[in-house]
């Protein structure tokens, strides 16, 4: 199997978190923009989640239905496969992001469409579907107030659920009157950097293009297997614009979305309003279930990579993810360090365990990414199913390839600490050449003492000290 | 072996012998279904005042997202509505088949019915809609339509700028969960929590975007 795509470019798995982190926060603009973006939802998040008495009872829910569901998935794949036959969709199958974007392309181009509507979608974003298309003659219009931004800065995403965190009011006023011209109807000149005209001029941009685009491409939060239904929940509108009005609908979803019960939405449509944008209930969700209004309707199930996730013990617990991003807002290092410095369309603590498991660790930024990470754990504490983000981090960090000088230098130690006299002689080794050892260490060494002093080493050790004074007593 | 097989396969290696979950339902589950669950938002209040902290509770939620709010009496819904159609100045009002007659008083407006179908421009020419709904949520402020009779397909309370909705006492449940027990998922749903709007612009929510700009909600007792 080729390598798992995660929608970012080539260049930017060049290079290892720590290099693009260490350009990020020179960037003063971003990190004004993030810190004001995290901290404004961290706040909204505690407060509508602290009125749930039943919070910590709904998390263990969510978390438990969604392990049930891993374990079964097979079967409930094949039951949900049956309910939106039954009702009238078509379902297809794609074991990689190269089979998804052939099948979406041969659904749109069977349409006759040379254009298509987009709503929000991590697994079309993991894919790279809109250059798939473009590749075969179709241009997808992403609708997303924030996606929007995205495609028409040229940008890459930066955060899952506001892919355009990174950009304030200012820089978003630019974006629109400078490119929307090229895609469309162009921003009114006197366009404001008020959020509300802002909004007002994606409105007016988008709203020919609704009312006559006959093809609709989507993702889904939740798929139930015992109906066929799905399920998007959005804010802006633009989500039930493609549901509702196209008259042929895709959706790309990946395996682990799946639902077994209906019932099982009182449990998610709670936990991912309040961890997500931190609103009670978002503005608008939809389900529906098969051909619905008369539409055609196709649902491409998506591996691309999360089988491999999934027959890991420790890291599969990841394909708990609903998408909230409730991990990247409480994070220290992505407020930081941004989404863009992760290198793939799923950044922040949650990316830095998926990304790696999803791409393997074949690359020198997929192999630092589980070191993205403090190991505080705020993230673990938000997380709506409870994912465990610290313990695979730890996981994944015993299974990368660590640099030369860091396994020289562990097992240098090792051999030292294994043995009492050994290490014994090390020790007065080390006393008597004290004044010698540099401040800072040479070659790759360096990397250790950059940020840090080496210690102090003591003229005696403690065990030396208590055979020489019977512990202090002579 | 084609891909379906492959990934059911694959699937299948992965979690074999991994232990199965049992599903613990501790949290609070809709009224009489779970067992010793005491009804949501009304303090354990079962008593004569429940409804009307249920409603009170519904009408803060709705007013959080700047929706526009009445409580009346059933006989006051037609006036109420008048009055709020009045002030929009609508002038073309979209009414799906089997709203009751009862809403409605001949206004200084036209009617726009669906049958036949209202062409996406057509809807979009218009001022406004109203509708009844399947389902409210207190808890959440939300209101859920499921193109059942006085409330039409989806797309007629999308295109509109205005929603005027009348939600009856009876149809308001307190939590989620008493409205998923209540709603059939082979029907298309629509949850309405507040009028259109986003976070994307440095996560602060702003109303209005591609959504009716305008939600009011009349509330009939």
């Amino acid at each position: 199997m080729s390598r798992t795509f995660l929608g970012m470019p080539a260049r930017a798995l060049e290079q290892s978190f720590p290099s693009n982190a260490a350009k990020a926060v020179r960037d003063s603009q971003l990190r004004f923009n993030l810190r004001k973006a995290t901290h404004t939802i961290r706040d909204k998040r505690a407060s509508v989640v602290g009125e749930l008495p039943d919070w910590e009872e709904l998390r263990q829910a969510g978390k438990a239905i969604k392990d049930h569901t891993l374990r079964n998935l097979d079967r409930y794949l094949i039951q949900l496969e049956e309910a939106v036959t039954a009702a009238g969709g078509r379902v297809h199958w794609a074991r990689d992001a190269d089979e998804a974007n052939r099948i979406v392309a041969g659904l749109v181009k069977a349409t006759g469409e040379t254009e298509v509507v987009k709503v929000k979608s991590m697994a079309t974003q993991e894919i790279g579907l809109n250059d798939a298309l473009a590749a075969e003659g179709v241009t997808a219009y992403e609708t997303d107030l924030a996606e929007l931004i995205v495609q028409l800065g040229d940008d890459w995403p930066s955060h899952i659920l506001v892919p355009a965190i990174h950009r304030s009011r200012a820089e978003i006023r630019e974006i629109f009157l400078e490119r929307m011209g090229e895609w469309g109807r162009a921003a009114p000149e006197d366009l404001t950097d008020d959020p509300r005209a802002l909004a007002e001029a994606a409105r007016l941009h988008l709203r020919e293009r609704f009312l006559s685009t006959k093809v609709a491409i989507s993702g889904a939060n939740f798929m139930i297997a015992e109906s066929g239904t799905l399920v998007v929940l959005e804010s802006e509108g633009n989500g039930r614009m493609c549901l509702t009005l196209p008259r042929t609908l895709i959706s790309v979803v990946g395996i682990e979305k799946v639902l077994p019960t209906w019932r099982d939405l009182e449990v998610f449509l709670q936990l991912l309003p309040r961890s997500s944008t931190g609103e009670r209930m978002n503005p608008y969700t939809s389900t529906w279930t098969g051909a619905t209004e008369g539409q055609d309707f196709h649902l491409v199930l998506l591996d691309n990579g999360r089988t491999d996730v999934l027959a890991d013990e420790v890291g599969r617990q990841a394909l708990r993810c609903i998408r909230c991003s409730a991990c990247l807002n409480v994070c220290p290092v992505y407020e930081r360090a941004g989404g863009h410095a992760y290198g793939s369309v799923y950044p922040g603590p949650i990316g830095a365990i998926l990304t790696p498991q999803l791409r393997g660790l074949g690359s020198e930024l997929d192999r630092s990414l589980p070191y993205a990470s403090s190991l505080c754990g705020a993230c673990y504490e938000v997380c709506p199913v409870a994912i465990d983000i610290p313990q695979v981090l730890v996981d994944l960090r015993a299974k990368a390839r660590h640099p030369r000088a860091e396994r020289l230098g562990m097992a240098a130690a090792g051999w030292i600490f294994n043995r009492p006299g050994r290490l014994a002689r090390a020790q007065r080794a080390g006393g008597r050449l004290r004044r010698f050892v540099p401040k800072r260490l040479p070659g790759p060494m360096s990397a250790w003492t950059d940020t840090r002093d080496i210690p102090d080493i003591p003229r005696e050790s403690f065990r030396d000290w208590w055979d020489r004074t019977g512990g202090g007593s002579r | 072996m084609n891909s379906r097989d492959m990934i059911l396969a694959r699937v299948r290696g992965a979690v074999a012998g991994a232990p199965d979950v049992e599903v613990p339902r501790a949290y609070r589950g809709a009224a009489g279904v779970t067992a010793g669950v005491t009804p949501r938002d009304t303090g354990g209040d079962t008593g004569p005042n429940a409804d009307e902290r249920l409603i009170d509770l519904f009408a803060e939620r709705l007013r959080d997202y700047r929706a526009i709010v009445h409580v009346v009496a059933e006989a006051e819904v037609a006036s109420v509505v008048a009055e709020a159609l009045g002030r929009r100045e609508i002038r073309r009002l979209v009414v799906p088949e089997g709203l009751p007659a009862a809403w409605l008083d001949r206004g200084p407006y036209d009617t726009v019915g669906d049958d036949p179908e209202l062409s996406a421009a057509d809807l979009d020419g218009t001022d406004g809609v109203i509708t009844g709904c399947a389902v409210a949520i207190a808890e959440t402020g939300t209101i859920v339509l499921d193109a059942g009779p006085g409330q039409g397909r989806r797309a007629l309370t999308l295109l509109p700028d205005y929603h005027l909705c009348v939600v009856r006492a009876g149809q308001l449940v307190s939590g989620v969960p008493d409205a998923v027990a209540r709603l059939a998922p082979e029907r298309p749903l629509t949850w309405i929590s507040g009028p259109s709007a986003t976070s994307d612009i440095e996560l602060n929510r702003v109303e209005g975007v591609h959504g009716p700009r305008t939600l009011e909600v009349v509330i009939s007792t």
